[in-house]
């Protein structure tokens, strides 16, 4: 998979705000740099030095299970010191803005901000203002650019190469970050992609966007290569962005009988958590062609990617 | 720029390193070669298969990247962008001797970083060190056991080994 890239590429990036940002190099930098990781799971000690020394704050404003304690053990295995910060458990919850809270965990030393938080920006936000190097680990509505480079990570481990597949976004794409990110993920490495969902859910600026949108999942689902099924996030939603979660499932849920008309081989994929029987049908979810776990596996080599080229870039910098 | 080493004085060392590493092996003890990437990497492949021939059994090789390990990461004067690329042990490590084997020994920095990378792998039998040129002039206490051509070359030189696979052909220069 590693091709010959030119002696001069440097990774100069010491934020990961988001994929929007990055060219392709840099994002086949990260997935053949995820590569060279892979292996450090699978020995006895399943630990390596770079980050010895170095501290990670996950400052987590939103609830995460998957992200969470996959960066944390992402930094354990890259030798960081790990600092857990929740929202629920921390002193935002008297009323400490974003910025004091980052200011205090750098005064304590913190290299690698991890940040997840409501607002769309918040992670920018941090960069500007603090020394430390910032990832995102989602960020309102916009952009989860790890979920989305595990992905794109997963469908170059299955197929080789993104170049010239279909691919297919389906669900709430309005509300969703890893939307957000995978867009600009897939399209760079040179898929084709399609969003599909209801109306309601489709943000206001798809055109703009180099897609194709479809409000209808039995047009488009026999030419997929792949079927990225979101999940219906209804913490986010206004009201009634359907008439009925059934009808939801009945017209943009992944289940056997549609499954019959989808290419053999296609790719099923979701970013967790699912919603069982809603967007996905468990029989779909649990069948041969999801690879929803090999996603959770793969987010550990590319999160520690991640942090290692950031940190290497704030290195340089010095 | 001048050849220290061509083609058939490569094929040569390569038999020697094969020869004393044979001589020092006994019968009932499981042997792997390990190389250092990128070029240690093709020198491993090539003493396994003449290892495997010379002592009538399979003995396999892997190669080790050593990135991770490198004790200049953190260090801004370093220029080169480090490429972190995978590590290929496609057998158990533990009671074996390994034979690491490296293109250059020169600092010995690489060898301290890949003998840190093997021990979390696993615990085995020995370690020794093969080295197709020894250019002296070492920062750590590191030697190797195996040889195949030793000369003295200052720090403003560096001594580059192609081989066939990657380059066009199998030489060793100074430049």
């Amino acid at each position: 998979m590693a091709k010959k890239r030119d002696k001069k590429f440097r990774w100069q990036r010491k934020h990961l705000l988001g994929l929007r940002e990055l060219d392709r190099e840099e994002i086949e930098f990260i997935l053949d740099t995820a590569k060279g990781f892979e292996q450090i799971g699978a020995r006895s000690i399943k630990k390596a030095p770079p980050l010895r020394g170095k501290v990670v704050a996950n400052m987590f404003f939103e609830d995460s299970t998957r992200t969470r304690n996959s960066f944390a053990l992402a930094a354990g295995r890259l030798s960081a010191d790990v600092i857990e910060f929740t929202k629920k458990s921390s002193s935002v919850s008297k009323g400490e803005t974003l910025l004091d809270t980052a200011r205090n965990l750098e005064a304590m030393g913190v290299d690698i901000v991890v940040v997840r938080h409501g607002a769309g920006g918040a992670p920018k936000f941090l960069s500007r203002n603090i020394n430390a190097c910032v990832v995102n680990a989602g960020d309102g509505f916009n952009e989860h650019p790890t979920q989305a480079l595990l992905d794109v990570y997963t469908i170059r481990q299955m197929r080789g190469s993104l170049d010239g597949l279909k691919i297919g976004i389906v669900g709430d794409i309005a509300h969703s970050r890893v939307a957000g990110s995978g867009i600009w993920a897939m399209t760079k490495l040179g898929a084709e992609v399609t969003l599909i969902g209801p109306p309601t859910l489709m943000p206001a600026q798809a055109h703009r966007l180099p897609v194709k949108i479809s409000y209808n999942l039995d047009d488009v689902i026999e030419q997929l290569d792949v079927i990225n099924m979101l999940r219906i996030q209804f913490e986010r939603m206004g009201k009634n962005p359907f008439p009925s979660v059934r009808e939801y499932s009945h017209f943009f849920g992944l289940t056997v009988e549609r499954m019959k008309s989808a290419k053999p081989d296609i790719i099923v994929m979701h970013p967790g958590p699912i919603n069982r029987g809603l967007e996905l049908e468990s029989e779909v979810a649990d069948g041969p062609n999801s690879v929803i776990l090999q996603q959770v596996a793969n987010g550990l080599p590319v999160r520690m990617a991640v942090l290692f080229l950031v940190n290497q870039a704030a290195v340089l910098e010095h | 720029m001048k050849v220290i080493l061509d083609a058939k004085q490569i094929e040569a060392a390569l038999s020697d390193l094969t020869d004393s590493i044979a001589q020092q092996v006994s019968a009932n003890v499981d042997i792997a070669v390990i190389g250092i990437r990128s070029r240690g990497e093709i020198l491993a492949k090539r003493l396994s298969q003449r290892l495997s021939d010379k002592l009538g059994k399979t003995v396999p090789y892997g190669t080790l990247d050593i990135t991770l390990y490198r004790d200049d990461l953190n260090d801004p004067q370093s220029d080169a962008q480090p490429t972190v690329r995978s590590t290929e042990l496609p057998f158990d490590i533990n009671e074996k001797i390994i034979i690491l084997v490296d293109d250059v020994l020169y600092t010995g920095r690489s060898t301290r970083a890949a003998m840190d990378a093997l021990v979390d792998f696993g615990r085995p039998k020995a370690i020794r060190l093969a080295v197709l040129v020894d250019r002296g002039r070492r920062e750590l206490p590191i030697q190797a056991d195996y040889i195949g051509c030793k000369v003295d070359i200052g720090p403003g030189q560096s001594v580059e080994v192609n081989l066939v696979d990657t380059d066009d052909k199998d030489q060793v220069i100074v430049k």
